[in-house]
Order: structure tokens, then C-alpha cells, then sequence
């Protein structure tokens, strides 16, 4: 049977056609029609606010004063400012020491949610309430376990005699920066587990049972099977968690504010303290722009990591 | 290689008993072919072999040791697995090379071996690709690979030609024959396809419902089934069964079916006249009645045939009888026919347990 997009086809080697009839049945301009909405949607929400801030960044708009084009001119009052330099080596270190460590922990976790054991979609259900309860309110539950004096932490640490005066967990500049790190990292591993629990699920019982007969052992059926099929999710997965660590706000602004002394300040709440709270919209949206490139390169970096393995390209037909 | 005794196993999973003690002795080099309907427990044997499974009860052997505590890898087994197994993020080369990697062989040693695996399977030229970028067969041929490089003492097949359409089926199962007869390992190897069975093996493990039936060389069980199941499970088309009572006051006996159906039977069975029983009769033991010649009389309901031979499916006594023919004959459904059964191939099988009597 012949669709209309074929005899249409087979028209256009005929005779020409009118152009409603080849807007209407083309499969090309199908293509576009369908596409339509979509792309709509994309431009409404995404690109109009992503024109918008660099726009902005290239202004000296102020909150309730329109401003006028500047050039590069805020780029290179950042260059210059310490503090700017100092929230770009904070979100670095905070990204890649939270996302590694939500990587291995994450990965360790779903290795062993993937073991039968008693119990098991209740302890799934578990590991999945960091990802559940709302990011302000675990902030200010650990706000308050971070507490100078009231500190759980601290209480038990001195009941067990280890130490004899309260942790300043928020308030010392290496303190605070491991303290929302460790936050950040006990928020993100529900995410990071789960997503790798449910592709560990997806390798086939036989090819452990293969290996089993192959004579391998526990750690080289990971090393060998698991992992590497494995690879291509996990690559998915860490994209998704060194984008949303490196543009995290919540956590932090609800913590520390970015301080104490700016040692937790990250480019996203930097930019909205000059922004918002500091009213040089223009300032703080080139701090938000100068991310841009930092996460194009991840986005890229993931591009090539998540571009198919050779031995998965195409359809499978088992 | 080695030989391999099962000696009355039993396997339960959590209360309930599979393999209700099961013993077969299997001599070194030796093709053995478990075989049975879904569900027997030919898969779950084969895997208490191989150690993926616990051995509940009972003892396995391989040579001379005691495997029942012996993990895997030590047992040196070899299974290829129905879906293959094969590992899709290795290419072929590498598929074949994970055990004796695994085992930390020699390298060159290593390679010599792929490669006289891939030369005997023909696989070299596909040495290089990854299982996805593989037919069917090919990757049937690439699972038996890595089993043959290790030289195993023992082949584990699960069924292993299942996924292959038939056509391919049937000259896999003429490689692996001739594989076996090459390299002579001692073969365990799994079917619910009984011409496969009969074609492959050197004795057939007729297996039903968790216990062995009968253990035999394909012919020996083909004429000698120990009871209605193995008679009815071997040989296609399944050989006909019918109900009845023996009668045999002097000289040659017949058998009474109800109906007013008799169906003749040799000399020598006055011993059981009156007795009930299960006469059966081999499709292929059903010819054309010479004028004279005792035989039945049927109704032809179907004719089918498949070119080199005529299958033939006529109704006596309500029941489907099925005869298969060399010669042609001109049938037409609706037509009676007179079917007379060979006398010395006409099996009776006791009404109540089933037994060859
Ligand atoms: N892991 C298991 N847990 C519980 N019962 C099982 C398990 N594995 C198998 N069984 C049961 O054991 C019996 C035998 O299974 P098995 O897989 O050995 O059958 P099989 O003869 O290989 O059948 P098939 O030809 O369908 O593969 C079946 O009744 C099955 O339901
Ligand atoms: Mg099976």
C-alpha cells in the first residue's frame, strides 16, 4: 500500500505539484510540522531566558534603571574582582570532590541494592528519600546539624570523648566548604544510585552465570562485565550530576550564604547576591554567563562520553 | 576429559522438590543428550553440573572428585547457554580469550588457542567483531568457541539451537556432531526437541517430571520404550496409543477397543488375555492391509503430504491414528481405509502403570 508521502513522491517525478499538497504530505515538512511545538516550547522557555541574561550580562542594567549596552565591560571588571575568581575555584572544587564522591558512594550503593537481601524495595524506597525531601529542607535540617552549639555531630563526638570543644562547622573557611560538600553529596546520591541500580538491572543474569563458568571472581565480574556495561549510563548519569552540582544555589544559599568569607560562595549564588540582593543585574548576570562555557565543556565532554559505544551502535535484534 | 556420575540428586527450590533423585552415569567422551518436556528439569541438572545451582541431596562426580562443593570455575566445565551469553562489549577474539585471560595463560599461548578454536569453528574472519555485528549462527558458533578454547573436561549445552530458525538448526546440530567427534569431550547436552536427541546423541536421558525414565542409545529407546512415556515422547510423528482389552484364546490375538474396533495382534500374548491395556503402534508401522491380511478400518480425516513420504491421519474408534507412508497411494479424505499394523512392532504397555509389558 502506498502512503500519501510516496505517491507523492511519485508525483513529483510526474508532474510538479502545488505547494499545499507537498506542505501537507512531504514527509520532510511532516517532519517540520511535528517538530513545531516542540521547538516552540524550547524557544519560549529555554532560549528567551538564556538571551535574555546574556544580554544582560553585556549591560549595566540595574534593578528599576534600564541600562545600556557596555560591551565585555562587566567581563572584565570580574577579571578583576577576587572574590568572582574565588567563587569559580569554590564551584570547581565543590563539583568535581561532590561528584566524584556521589559517583563512587552512588555506585557502591547500587551494587548493593542490586544483592537480594531481605527487605529490598523498602531499603530502595529508603535510599531514595535525600532525593525526595525538598532541597531547602534538608539545608536547614543540616544547618542545623552543622549548628555551633546544638550540632549532633558535635554531641556525639565529645559524649564518645573525641573531642572537647564543639565543631565550628559553618564558620572556618575549610570547615564550612567540606561541610555543604558533604551536604550536597548526601542530597545527590539517591539520584546517581537508583539511575545505576535500574542499569545494573538491565545486564542480563546469564552473562554472570558466563563468567561465573569463565572463572571469574566477584571483583572481576565487575571489572570485566558490569562495569564496562555499565559505561554508557554511567556517562548519562554523571553528566546529569556535575551539571546540576556545578549550578547548584539551594544548598548553599540556605546553608551559608556563601560564607563564611565568601570560602562557599559558588558562581550561582554569587550571582544572585550581586544580582538580586546587590541590584547590578548586569554584574551578576555575566557572573551566570561565564558559566556557560564551563558547562558547554561538560555538555561536550558527555557528548563524545555518551555517543554509543561501538558495541552498542544500531538495533539489536535479541 | 572425564566422566561424569550423578548419582541420585535431588534439587528443591525453597519446599518444593524438582529432581526427585536422579542417577546417570556418563563415560568419558561420551555425547549424552538429556531430553524431556518443559519444565522436567534437564536445565536445572545441567546447571547443578555446571555449579550454578546448589545440589540439594545426592552427589556429582567429575572424574574422580566430588564436585558438590567444588565452585565453578574449578570444576572445569564449560556451558554454552541458549541466549549465548556472550559478552556484548567484547569482540569476538576477546569473548574467546576472557577465561584463559581470567586464568592468567600465557599470551601467546592464548592466542594460539582463539585462533585454532576460531579455525575450527570458522570464525577467523569475525575474529574482530563485537556479538551484536553477528547472524544468529554466528554467535551460536562464537558461544561454542569460548567453551572449546578452554579444553574443558566436560561440554554443557542448554539447549543451545533454540533460537536458530530450522533450516539452521539442523546444520548446527550436524557441526557440533562432528565437533564432538573431533574433539571427543565428554558432552552433556540439553533439548526439550527429541530429533535432536535421537540424531546427536550416543544415549539419550529421557527425563519427565524430575525422574528418569529411561536411558538408552537412541535406536534401543525408539524400539524398546520402557513405558507409554518414552514410547510416546520418542520418534515424530508420536506413535499412536489406544485403549482396550487383550484377547487371545489360542493362536493370534486381538485386541478389543470398544466400538465393535478391534486392532489384530501377534501370537504369544494368551498370557494376558482379558487384561487392560495401551496398544501402541509407531506411525511407521502402519501399512496398506494386503486382501486377508488382519487390520482396522479407518476413516481418512487428513492427508499431509511432505514429498517423501505421506502422512496420513485417519479416525477409528473416535480416536486420531497417524500413519506415514514412503509409497504413495491416492487418499482422499472421507475415505475408508484398512490400515494393518506390523505384528512384531506392536508395543502393549500395562492399562494402570504405564510398564512394557
Ligand atoms: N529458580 C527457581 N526457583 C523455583 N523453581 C524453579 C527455579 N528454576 C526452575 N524451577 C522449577 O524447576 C522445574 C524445572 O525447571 P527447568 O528449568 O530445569 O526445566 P527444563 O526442563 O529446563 O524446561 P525447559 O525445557 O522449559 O527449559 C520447573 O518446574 C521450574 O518451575
Ligand atoms: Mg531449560
Amino acid at each position: 500500500m502506498a502512503t500519501d508521502a510516496e505517491r507523492v513522491r511519485a508525483q513529483e517525478t510526474a508532474a510538479p505539484i502545488d505547494l499545499w499538497t507537498r506542505l501537507k504530505y512531504d514527509r520532510n515538512w511532516l517532519g517540520l510540522w511535528f517538530m513545531l511545538p516542540a521547538a516552540a516550547f524550547l524557544l519560549l522557555f529555554l532560549t528567551y531566558p538564556l538571551g535574555l541574561g546574556i544580554w544582560l550580562s553585556v549591560t549595566d542594567t540595574r534593578i528599576g534603571r534600564d541600562g545600556v549596552f557596555i560591551g565585555l565591560e562587566n567581563f572584565e571588571w570580574l577579571n578583576q574582582d577576587p572574590v568572582f575568581w574565588l567563587s569559580v575555584f569554590n564551584t570547581f572544587l565543590y563539583t568535581i570532590v561532590a561528584s566524584i564522591l556521589k559517583f563512587a558512594l552512588g555506585l557502591y550503593l547500587a551494587v548493593l541494592l542490586n544483592n537480594h537481601m531481605p527487605w529490598k524495595a523498602i531499603i530502595r524506597a529508603i535510599v531514595l528519600l535525600p532525593f525526595i525531601v525538598p532541597t531547602v529542607l534538608s539545608a536547614i535540617a543540616f544547618w542545623w546539624i552543622y549548628d555551633t552549639q546544638f550540632s549532633i555531630i558535635s554531641w556525639t563526638l565529645t559524649e564518645l570523648g573525641l573531642i572537647s570543644e564543639n565543631i565550628n562547622f559553618l564558620g572556618e573557611p575549610n570547615n564550612a566548604r567540606a561541610s555543604v560538600i558533604a551536604a550536597n553529596i548526601w542530597r545527590g546520591i539517591p539520584f546517581v544510585a537508583i539511575t545505576l541500580l535500574a542499569g545494573l538491572q538491565t545486564i542480563p543474569q546469564s552473562l554472570y552465570e558466563a563468567a561465573t563458568i569463565d572463572g571469574a571472581s566477584r571483583w572481576q565480574m565487575f571489572r570485566h562485565v558490569t562495569y564496562p556495561m555499565l559505561t554508557p549510563i554511567i556517562a548519562v548519569v554523571m553528566t546529569f550530576s556535575v551539571l546540576f552540582t556545578f549550578t547548584d544555589f539551594q544548598l548553599i544559599y540556605a546553608m551559608t550564604r556563601g560564607g563564611p568569607a565568601n570560602a562557599t560562595h559558588l558562581m550561582a549564588t554569587l550571582s544572585y547576591q550581586r544580582a538580586i540582593m546587590g541590584g547590578n543585574l548586569g554584574e551578576g548576570a555575566a557572573i551566570s554567563t561565564a558559566m556557560i562555557p564551563f558547562l558547554l565543556a561538560a555538555i561536550l565532554f558527555s557528548w563524545f562520553g555518551l555517543q554509543r559505544r561501538k558495541w552498542q551502535q544500531g538495533e539489536s535484534d535479541d | 576429559m572425564a566422566e561424569v556420575r550423578i548419582r541420585d540428586v535431588r534439587k528443591s527450590f525453597g519446599h518444593v522438590e524438582v529432581i526427585h533423585g536422579v542417577s546417570v552415569d556418563i563415560a568419558d567422551g561420551e555425547f549424552v543428550v538429556l531430553v524431556g518436556p518443559s519444565g522436567c528439569g534437564k536445565s536445572t541438572l545441567l546447571r547443578m553440573i555446571a555449579g550454578l545451582e546448589r545440589i540439594s541431596d545426592g552427589q556429582i562426580l567429575i572424574g574422580d572428585r566430588v564436585v558438590n562443593q567444588v565452585p565453578p570455575k574449578e570444576r572445569d566445565v564449560a556451558m554454552v547457554f541458549q541466549n549465548y551469553a556472550l559478552y556484548p562489549h567484547m569482540k569476538v577474539y576477546d569473548n574467546m580469550a576472557f577465561s584463559l585471560k581470567l586464568r592468567g595463560a600465557d599470551v601467546g599461548d592464548l592466542d594460539a588457542r582463539v585462533r585454532r578454536a576460531a579455525d575450527i569453528l570458522g570464525l577467523t574472519a569475525l575474529l574482530d567483531r563485537f556479538p551484536r555485528q553477528l547472524s544468529g549462527g554466528q554467535r551460536q558458533r562464537v558461544a561454542m568457541g569460548r567453551a572449546i578454547v578452554r579444553d574443558p573436561q566436560v561440554f554443557l549445552f542448554d539447549e543451545p539451537l533454540s533460537n536458530l530458525d530450522a533450516k539452521l538448526r539442523v546444520q548446527m546440530r550436524t557441526e557440533i556432531k562432528e565437533l564432538h567427534q573431533r574433539l571427543t569431550t565428554t558432552s552433556v547436552y540439553v533439548t526439550h526437541d527429541q530429533i535432536e536427541a535421537m540424531t546427536m546423541a550416543d544415549r539419550i536421558v529421557v527425563m519427565h517430571d524430575g525422574i528418569v525414565e529411561q536411558i538408552g542409545e537412541p535406536l534401543e529407546l525408539y524400539d524398546n520404550p520402557r513405558n507409554t512415556f518414552v514410547a510416546g515422547f520418542i520418534g515424530s510423528p508420536a506413535m499412536n496409543f489406544v485403549r482396550g482389552t487383550v484377547r487371545a484364546n489360542g493362536g493370534p490375538g486381538r485386541l478389543e477397543a470398544g466400538e465393535g474396533v478391534s486392532f489384530p495382534l501377534g501370537d504369544g500374548w494368551s498370557a494376558h488375555d482379558g487384561r487392560p491395556v495401551v496398544y501402541g503402534i509407531r506411525p511407521e508401522h502402519l501399512v496398506m492391509a494386503e486382501p486377508g491380511q488382519p487390520a482396522v478400518d479407518g476413516e481418512i480425516a487428513v492427508v499431509e503430504p511432505t514429498g517423501a513420504e505421506t502422512l496420513l491421519v485417519s479416525r477409528i474408534a473416535g480416536a486420531e491414528f497417524q500413519a506415514v507412508f514412503r509409497e504413495r497411494h491416492a487418499f482422499r479424505p472421507g475415505e475408508r481405509v484398512a490400515l494393518a499394523p506390523l505384528l512384531d512392532k506392536v508395543h502393549l504397555f500395562d492399562a494402570e502403570t504405564g510398564q512394557h509389558l
